[in-house]
């Protein structure tokens, strides 16, 4: 594969409510976007949108954010999912060699609608959308059956949460940097057995823009650049009834194609941190076997070890990870752009020292039904 | 520099306006179905799959996640893309993308509606600014409506002219295309007696709304020519998806959007007389007054030559320069899979497979998208290589 660099990132502090509209967030993560690159929106050929009709409230979308993205005078595509898929539409565009730079933005204000209802539109109109399915209650039957089949405990899934908000209070972006402990989450509101308050993402707003450059177009940008390295998506069944919601082996078909392209056989001595989409505790668990940062059910031995926190030998979301900010779509391109900061070396307060190689990871529909997965490398 | 991408099987279902035999993932997979079987390659060999409608008209949220029961997509890579009325045409370009990229060998586009699940312009109204352009130009008929009478005030071009249009495209669905929603010959007179929807056009001047669901397999260069003897190779995309708000991109005479694309698409296929060089186009005609006033857009005519460029038959199907053999966008919309209707319809001349709508000698040909904002997006497609 061709050397592709991200050489802009830029990301909205997420809120709860923020003033801003939506094409408001995406200008501003666009021109910051831009500056953090050096670039002007003149030396982008071409854009990808990350909008979602259902969160929008709106048909075609992504019309909302065409001017704020510069996307009038360039051609420009919109992918209807997670920004990991966007950006990976944008590396395919300039692998295509018809562009040389891509702009990707994905945003999604939480605060205007309803998400019970929303993510209940996930599923099957005739059977499963009458039982009241939705991303909360669809996820407690996930952690309920992981939890079951491996022997996982509430506790252990509760450390991902407690570690991940700590790890946001070194985050000026994340949402809710909280100082809680095990207990806090165990004691928190039970939402959908065993899910609890403390187990889940927030509700957000905000936005995440990436830039992309082919090699010889990232040497007049500003920042070094940052290689992709591997890029893997793959897809399970639809109905939660077919699928083993414990079983990881769709993730682990993404995360082997992105090895492959990157050349890794040992993810877990290479990668030097990962960047994944814990909408709720258990699934930073379950995805860390997926990704083959432990074996199949090692998933709570792997917290327990303490070797996903900041200081240890894999750092798992030293941003906060989603549990501390959730904007859908442009959460995963978040996960992306935190992976940059961290290879970059400017990740601040939550700089995991001597970052070489980082692994990005974003999902889609319910239970993590698709996974895409990138690994990024200085 | 990418891989040169072919198309090399194409399905659509028969459209219909309401299809209550199948839900949309069956409709999916019909096509899908037929696809392989013109392709003669089974699912297996897919390596990814991208898909797009609009989610709401049928009100499914992560439709890439759904769909997969309609083509099998167990552990394979798939994604969504959505643009509105443009969506068939940008999962077209992102097919396009797919293998052009090298990261996949073979892979499989789907464009799918069915529309008889929705108010279809009750959800096409919520694309439009909600605070000072919904109230006024809601819908998808307004503004085509509004272009086209400037369009006729500068250049003297009629209604009639545009029942030119409806009487070939209806008249091509009805005696060549088996696959068409509307086939029944209709007269200018038919055209001219049916009821405004809003001035200048009437019910026959517009397209309907359909079920119905297009898949086009795209493969790289070896794998295309292994697959297929005579493949659609793609040698020009261009898309301009110009903006948010209807007031900055109505273009009252001709369309800016798709003058851009169709510039764009040009070039990368190396294309600089298309009247002379394509030899037919399948296009994006929403309206029959499209059929006029947007051919100066794509180089065909000069400005404001449209109404003379029609009335001289040379785009019918025994002209010199066919346009929408199908019977094209005027008799078949299942909305998400229109565009992609299109660029497989193009893909079928150039490989001498339209069956009884074959332009005969067909070898290069144009397909366009349209929707959005006034957005436009150009496809051009040919059985040779190279153009020059």
């Amino acid at each position: 594969m061709e050397r592709v660099a991200i050489v802009g990132i830029a990301q909205t502090k997420y809120q709860r409510i923020s003033p801003s509209s939506h094409d408001e967030m995406a200008f501003e993560v666009t021109r910051e976007a831009l500056d953090d690159a050096g670039l002007e929106i003149t030396d982008i050929d071409n854009t990808v949108t990350c909008t979602n009709d259902f969160w929008d409230g709106r048909t075609i979308s992504c019309m909302t954010i065409t001017d704020a993205t510069g996307s009038s005078n360039v051609p420009t595509t919109n992918v209807e999912g997670d920004g990991t898929y966007g950006v990976l539409m944008g590396l395919m565009r300039i692998l295509s060699g018809h562009f040389n730079r891509t702009l990707i933005v994905a945003q999604s204000k939480g605060s205007v609608g309803i998400s019970n209802l929303i993510t209940n539109a996930i599923f099957d109109p005739l059977f499963e959308r009458m039982l009241g399915l939705d991303a909360v209650n669809s996820a407690a039957l996930q952690a309920r059956r992981y939890m079951t089949k491996f022997g996982i405990t509430p506790e252990q899934c509760a450390k991902a949460s407690v570690k991940n908000h700590k790890n946001a209070q070194k985050n000026p972006y994340a949402q809710l940097p909280l100082d809680i402990s095990v207990e806090d989450v165990l004691n928190s509101k039970m939402l959908a057995d065993p899910i609890r308050l403390l187990d889940t993402s927030p509700i957000s707003d905000g936005a995440c823009a990436i830039i992309l450059a082919r090699e010889s177009d990232s040497k007049k940008c500003r920042n070094k650049p940052i290689w992709i390295k591997g890029v893997g998506h793959s897809t399970d069944t639809y109905h939660l009834g077919d699928r083993d919601l414990a079983d990881v082996s769709v993730l682990a078909t993404a995360a082997k194609t992105a090895y492959d392209m990157a050349g890794i056989k040992n993810p877990k001595e290479v990668i030097n941190i990962a960047e994944i989409y814990d909408a709720f505790s258990y699934m930073e668990l379950m995805w860390t076997e997926g990704l083959g940062f432990c074996e199949r059910g090692e998933g709570g031995d792997l917290i327990d070890s303490g070797e996903t926190q900041i200081g240890g030998s894999l750092p798992v979301n030293p941003s906060g990870g989603v549990l501390s900010a959730h904007a859908v779509l442009a959460a995963g391109m978040a996960r992306i752009a935190e992976v940059v900061l961290q290879l970059r070396g400017t990740a601040e307060d939550r700089q995991v020292r001597g970052a070489k190689v980082g692994l990005a990871h974003g999902i889609e529909g319910a239970c993590g039904q698709g996974h895409c997965v990138f690994v990024l490398g200085s | 520099m990418g891989k040169l991408t072919a198309i090399v099987g194409v399905g659509q279902t028969h459209h219909k306006s309401k299809n209550s035999e199948c839900n949309g993932q069956e409709l999916i997979g019909i096509a899908v179905r037929r696809a392989l079987k013109s392709a003669d390659i089974s699912i297996k060999e897919i390596d990814a799959v991208v898909v797009a409608n609009m989610d709401h008209f049928e009100s499914i949220n992560y439709v890439d996640m759904w769909s997969v029961l309609g083509f099998g997509g167990y552990k394979k890579p798939v994604m969504k893309v959505t643009t509105g009325g443009t969506s068939g045409s940008a999962v077209g370009h992102a097919g396009f993308y797919h293998v052009a990229s090298g990261l996949f060998d073979i892979v499989l586009a789907i464009g799918w509606e069915q529309n008889s699940e929705s108010d279809t312009t009750a959800a096409i109204v919520t694309h439009c600014e909600p605070f000072i352009e919904r109230d006024f130009y809601g819908g998808a008929i307004g503004g085509l409506a509004s272009q086209y009478s400037a369009y006729m005030d500068k250049y003297g071009a009629t209604e009639e002219d545009a029942a030119l249009v409806s009487v070939r495209d209806r008249c091509n669905a009805a005696i060549n295309n088996p696959y068409a929603h509307l086939r029944q010959t209709i007269s200018v007179k038919d055209v001219m007696n049916s009821r405004y929807i809003a001035y200048p056009l009437r019910l026959l001047h517009m397209c309907p709304r359909s079920d119905g669901a297009c898949a086009v397999i795209f493969a790289e260069e070896k794998k295309a020519k292994k697959i297929n003897k005579k493949p659609a190779w793609v040698l020009g995309v261009g898309s301009s998806h110009g903006a948010t708000y209807l007031g900055d991109s109505i273009p009252f005479l001709g369309l800016k959007s798709l003058e851009k694309a169709a510039r764009d698409a040009y070039k990368m296929a190396g294309i600089t007389k298309p009247l002379k060089e394509i030899d037919v186009g399948e296009l994006y005609l929403p309206s029959a007054s499209a059929g006029v006033s947007w051919m100066e857009s794509m180089g065909f005519c000069g400005e404001g030559g449209g109404p003379k460029f029609i009335r001289s038959g040379i785009t019918d199907i025994d002209g010199d320069f066919p346009i929408n053999p199908s019977g094209g966008v005027i008799s078949t919309n299942c909305i998400g899979a229109t565009g992609l209707i299109r660029i497989g319809e193009a893909a079928l001349q150039v490989m001498g497979r339209a069956e009884k709508r074959q332009i005969e000698g067909a070898q290069v040909a144009m397909a366009t998208g349209f929707g959005g904002c006034f957005w436009s997006d150009v496809t051009i497609i040919s059985s040779k290589k190279k153009l020059r």
